[in-house]
């Protein structure tokens, strides 16, 4: 079990890096081309993650049941974590807090990497944006890191 | 075995819709079509209510033929519609349900597919065969 947590973290690790990579080499102005792309990526995958996770659960009562469901059983399936900490102000901006995001850890804590870390998060608000627009809630998904490895993703539900 | 299966995105379009080849076959889409007003009813009338497995159970929709209507939504707001030949009356509840379980199984697959977007017919030959497998056949 431990060495399929280590093959998907270098598989999702690898392919950020690479993606990155190329992210260097372009002008600034490609560059949040880029990063959309991924976070087009992980919609997709978000989606599909949902639909799968969702199959044999009971329907959701209302939007907090369904941030909460993101929060617990989502998140440990697909970050292997609990969220550590959701705040919200009840009108539809939930911020999630996870104190060791799996795909962090293996970036050095410390002030070195903290501007890098916003590109491998891109992937993973899309997933995030992803599973909550197949429940039905359209969102913005955005995540900040002041302290590595913990980091907070915010999600803004668009109110049609 | 079903006379007609359907499969109905969020937007209340359908994905796919199956009807087995006998007569004037309009005549199944207009039911499917019917019966998404009934489950739009019962979606918005869940306050409390049991998990997200709804029954549809119409008996007579047309004074000539005798049909039963069988409804179920997913988490993500897609509907499957099941039309069955209501002479066929050994058909149980709980066969009903296992055919439902298969179907959302096949339709997950079908939406982890990467070459499948979501929003578009369905094309898969995996779910055509799981289909197939619950038609009646004919001849």
């Amino acid at each position: 079990m431990s060495s399929d947590k280590f093959l998907q973290d270098y598989l999702h690790f690898t392919f950020i890096q690479s993606h990155i990579y190329e992210l260097s080499r372009q002008r600034p102005t490609d560059r949040a081309v880029s990063v959309s792309v991924l976070e087009g990526m992980g919609f997709r995958v978000g989606q599909g993650l949902i639909e799968r996770l969702t199959r044999d659960s009971p329907s959701f009562k209302d939007e907090l049941d369904i941030m909460k469901f993101v929060c617990k059983d989502f998140w440990t399936k697909v970050f292997r974590r609990q969220i550590d900490n959701l705040r919200t102000n009840h009108q539809g901006t939930y911020v999630l807090q996870d104190n060791k995001f799996a795909l962090l850890t293996q970036l050095s804590s410390g002030k070195q990497y903290l501007d890098q870390a916003p590109k491998y998060l891109a992937f993973s608000c899309g997933v995030v944006r992803g599973a909550l627009s197949n429940l039905g809630l359209d969102s913005v998904v955005t995540a900040e890191v002041s302290v590595m490895p913990s980091c907070k993703f915010q999600v803004v539900i668009q109110k049609l | 075995m079903a006379v007609c299966i359907a499969v109905i995105a969020k937007q209340n379009y359908p994905l796919y819709i199956r009807s087995v080849p006998t007569q004037n076959e309009l005549k199944f889409h207009y039911t499917v079509h019917t019966s998404l007003d009934v489950v739009e009813e019962k979606i918005s009338a869940v306050g409390k209510s049991l998990g997200d497995q709804r029954e549809l159970y119409l008996g007579l929709l047309y004074p000539t033929e005798d049909y039963k209507v069988y409804g179920y939504v997913t988490n993500s707001k897609v509907k499957f519609v099941i039309v069955v030949d209501s002479s066929n009356t050994s058909l149980r509840d709980n066969e009903i349900r296992s055919m439902f379980r298969k179907l959302h199984n096949s339709f997950t697959d079908v939406m982890c597919n990467p070459f499948h977007n979501p929003g578009d017919p369905i094309q898969s030959k995996t779910f055509d065969g799981i289909v197939s497998g619950m038609m009646v056949q004919t001849g």
